[in-house]
């Protein structure tokens, strides 16, 4: 077994110009070596992590890291996930973040349980650690008889330890597990064979909601003379009912709904980001990555396009569900109100509804358990909040609540649409001399927060005594909302970016997967190559030209091309690093366009990435290609629209068609693998180049340029009669 | 009681849950095979999917009194070549869609067990995935089907 080297090994051994790796900040936070990592007395490790599986395979990533740290085989790794008061915080799984935060600090944490470990086995058997060797966890040293595990070694002193400083992790050129193939998913199988869904949960009370028809209308008037059946739950305009049988919950709900007479309370500003709405925006230019309130530097342009996207939906396939249990009377160490959720922010959800009940955070138990695929921020804490509302009206009885189609479809909060304005000038080489990029929008980021102005989980302000949610204010960190990725990958000599903020979206608007990475790229790569149209260069060989020093870009464009063998024919090409800093990815997307149906059909679809290290090759595939597909929905089906009353008028699968399997492209994927560094994130990587690369292949195809999503056939003949 | 088979195992329900959506017997205490998802009630996801006498049925609009004397089959009793290809290839991501898919392309592979892959799209076309596994998914059943 090598010896690990401390970081300073790069400076010297006379330790001049001594380099300090900080620890990650989890456990800086979190220093206790047991909130991290546990060994079982029956052999097992348990690894916590304070993040969340939603589908991108993130415990069995973990499990990898763990694993491959303590050298111990992936199947002994038991990964808890997302449990207030058992779990560390660690945030909202969210932006792609997880593998490079929680897998920073499982394999910090497990490099120290490994080295702890070790230590004590070298004192044991008088062999010097660096001779010691460890498989599955047994440990063994040349010459010696006595063989050691794990599990004999732990005493108080390891349960207690605290993390004092950074510690040397496993090289990775010693790599048995990460980066390699062959891991197979933790959940797969339960969640083809039993339950493994909080929809699945056991409950006593199954409840459904009757809403109102939008989020603007308030109750008129409810006959609840029909005879009660079960319970029903009346608070202002929030109406639910609870019954012990699931179907008798759904036939009761549906005769209230017929019951409930609403009327419509407030109206819903303008849903279209009009010259008025824009004229009206706040603008924030850009400068260092942030924007900044004040004017926009006035820059020259000769050629300018504009592109928007509409509202899109998250529309998980299955409707937001949650269960509560309010108990009666609570014992002083036991909490009020216990919940399973889905929720991507289990600690900010229970602070939010400890503010919202009036119960003490630490009165209230959150434990995330799966649900389907989210892709954002969706209806899953409001589901949360909805089941504790039922829960506090039959103490003592554990409350199952789910959404019907039509609440998830009508209440979740929309992906918002974006208005993009592009200006280039192009100087005599047919290069860029000159570059503006103006998005405008409604804000991306309206998850459920304690530390925000308002409640923002739906119920609230439906409630007698309403909780109103928090204004909307612009976002103005980097790289977040409406700016994420505005800024170009590429080098101009002279640029100007700027987001201007709508405040007051017609519905509640929040992350949806990428937030406006995805307009933005669509906008910046459908421009970059009428640009190159332009100046009569391959779409390829104009993006070379102005991704200057990016070599980690330009490998991943080659390799694009390299696989797709080119962009002859009807092909195009999208570009981007994630957040200008996670997963770079190109894509390439071939097309065939219906001369009489003007329907688009995506053929195939080349996809390559570069993500840093690779953790899990087969689970970043299924991200990067889970996004594209997404993507491709998006851009070729989806448009939320209102009614005349402000209502989401989509309420099903038929009038939101979503990407069926018989329209899927084959899609081919190479990462680009830099074991020597950081992972970084991917799960939303691909959304922007991908829808990008359809509208340039469209182009390629047809000569029509499409700037408006979704490209529907319709949208195409506008195009066409100009 | 109203007897039928479920995975193989005689089950039954009670003669007042005859016009209940099946999909709501399947999963209530009695029975509780969870396996059948709720996606939206209105044929339009195939979540539901289970098959009854080998054919694919919405559970969340067919009456249970249907199945009376008829064998249920779900994804939790399909221990064959499908099921497996998906689980090995991961062919999923949050999975929600997973137990509908594996119904609808068991339902194939009994009548064709070397369908090609527009076969297997089309068969699998009433199938909804959000998470957009379908690629990995078709390139499972491609590869089980010996292409
Ligand atoms: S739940 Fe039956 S088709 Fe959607
Ligand atoms: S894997 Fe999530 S819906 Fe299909």
């Amino acid at each position: 077994m090598p010896l690990r080297q401390p970081a300073a090994r790069a400076a010297g051994a006379n330790g001049v110009g001594r380099l300090v790796t900080p620890l990650p900040p989890g456990l800086t936070t979190v220093p206790s070596l047991g909130r991290w990592i546990r060994l079982t007395d029956d052999g097992r490790v348990v690894a916590l992590t304070g993040k969340v599986e939603i589908g991108q395979g993130l415990l069995t990533a973990l499990r990898t890291v763990v694993a491959e740290e303590l050298d111990v085989e992936p199947g002994r790794v038991e990964v808890v996930s997302a449990h207030t008061g058992r779990t560390p915080d660690e945030g909202t799984t969210a932006g792609s973040m997880s593998i490079e935060t929680s897998g920073a600090n499982l394999r910090q944490a497990s490099a120290w349980a490994r080295r702890l470990l070790l230590e004590r086995a070298s004192n044991r058997l008088g062999v010097p650690v660096a001779r010691l060797d460890v498989a599955d966890g047994e440990i063994r040293a040349p010459g010696v008889n006595e063989r050691l595990d794990y599990w004999q070694l732990i005493d108080a002193a390891f349960l207690d330890f605290e993390i004092p400083e950074h510690t040397p992790e496993k090289p990775p050129a010693e790599y048995r597990w990460v980066g390699h193939a062959g891991q197979r998913r933790v959940d797969v199988e339960a969640k083809a064979t039993a339950a493994a869904f909080v929809h699945d949960a056991p409950a006593e009370l199954h409840a459904r909601l009757v809403r109102p028809p939008s989020v603007n209308h308030r109750l008129a008037e409810l006959d609840i003379r029909v005879a009660s059946p079960g319970t029903l739950v009346v608070d202002g305009s929030f109406v639910a009912v609870a019954h012990p049988s699931e179907s008798e919950a759904v036939r009761w709900a549906e005769r209230v709904a017929d019951k409930a007479r609403w009327r419509l309370a407030l109206r819903s500003p303008r849903a279209e980001i009009d010259e008025q709405r824009r004229a009206a925006a706040a603008a924030f230019p850009i400068r260092d990555g942030r924007p900044v309130r004040g004017p926009r530097r006035e820059i020259p342009t000769t050629f300018r396009a504009t592109y928007s996207r509409p509202f899109l939906m998250h529309a998980s396939l299955g409707p937001s569900a949650a269960s509560a249990l309010w108990h009666a009377d609570g014992l002083a160490s036991a909490p009020r109100l216990v919940i399973e959720s889905a929720s991507q922010g289990i600690e900010s959800l229970r602070g939010v509804i400890a503010r919202a009940t009036g119960l003490d955070v630490d009165g209230i138990e959150v434990r995330h358990v799966a649900g389907a695929g989210c892709y954002g921020h969706n209806g899953a804490d409001d589901a949360a909040f909805d089941a504790a509302l039922v829960a506090r009206a039959v103490p003592g009885r554990k409350v199952l609540l789910k959404w019907s189609r039509e609440d998830e479809h009508g209440f979740e909060p929309l992906g918002p649409p974006m208005h993009i304005e592009m200006g280039a000038k192009l100087d005599a080489r047919g290069r860029v001399a000159a570059w503006t990029h103006d998005v405008y929008g409604f804000t991306h980021v309206s998850r459920p927060s304690p530390r925000a102005a308002g409640v923002d989980l739906l119920s609230a302000r439906l409630l007698g005594e309403p909780l109103e949610p928090s204004p909307s204010r612009p976002a103005l960190a980097p790289e977040v909302g409406i700016h994420r990725n505005a800024l170009p990958i590429y080098a101009f000599p002279a640029q100007e970016v700027t987001k201007h903020f709508i405040a007051g979206a017609p519905v509640r608007t929040s992350a949806l997967r990428g937030l406006g990475a995805q307009g933005n790229v669509f906008a910046i790569e459908s421009f970059m190559d009428e640009l190159a149209h332009e100046a009569d260069v391959s779409p390829d060989e104009f993006r070379r030209r102005h991704l200057g020093q990016d070599a980690r870009a330009v490998a991943v464009l080659d390799a694009a091309l390299a696989a797709s063998g080119g962009l002859a024919g009807n092909r195009g090409l999208g570009l981007a690093r994630y957040k200008n800093r996670q997963c770079c990815a190109a894509v390439v997307a071939e097309v065939a366009v219906d001369d009489s149906t003007a329907a688009i059909r995506v053929a195939k679809l080349w996809i390559a990435a570069d993500a840093g290290r690779v953790i899990d090759p087969d689970g970043l595939r299924n991200q990067l290609e889970g996004g594209a597909i997404q993507a491709l929905s998006w851009c070729l089906k989806e448009a939320v629209t209102f009614d005349s009353e402000g209502a989401v008028a989509n309420r099903d699968w038929e009038s939101y068609p979503i990407l069926r399997f018989s329209e899927v492209p084959t899609v081919e994927t190479v990462l680009v693998d830099h074991p020597e560094l950081d992972p970084v994130g991917a799960g939303e990587a691909t959304v922007g180049p991908t829808s990008a690369a359809l509208a340039n292949a469209v182009f390629a195809a047809t000569g029509l340029r499409v700037r408006d999503l979704p490209m529907t056939p319709e949208r195409l003949r506008q195009v066409a009669a100009g | 009681m109203i007897a039928f088979r479920l995975d193989g195992r005689a089950a039954q329900f009670s003669e007042d849950q005859r016009d209940t959506p099946l999909i709501y017997v399947l999963r209530d205490d009695g029975l509780r095979e969870m396996t059948p998802k709720f996606g939206c009630g209105l044929e339009q996801c195939g979540a539901c999917r289970v098959l009854v006498d080998g054919s694919p049925e919405y559970a969340c609009t067919l009456p249970a009194g249907a199945v009376a004397n008829r064998h249920v089959e779900t994804s939790a009793g399909m221990d064959g070549a499908v099921r497996r290809a998906l689980i090995d290839a991961n062919a999923t991501q949050c999975g929600y869609c997973l137990p509908g898919i594996v119904v609808a392309a068991e339902a194939l592979f009994r009548v064709d067990p070397h369908p090609t892959r527009d076969q297997i799209a089309e068969a699998l076309d009433a199938q909804l995935c959000r998470c957009g596994s379908q690629p990995r998914v078709l390139r499972a059943l491609t590869a089980l089907a010996g292409w």
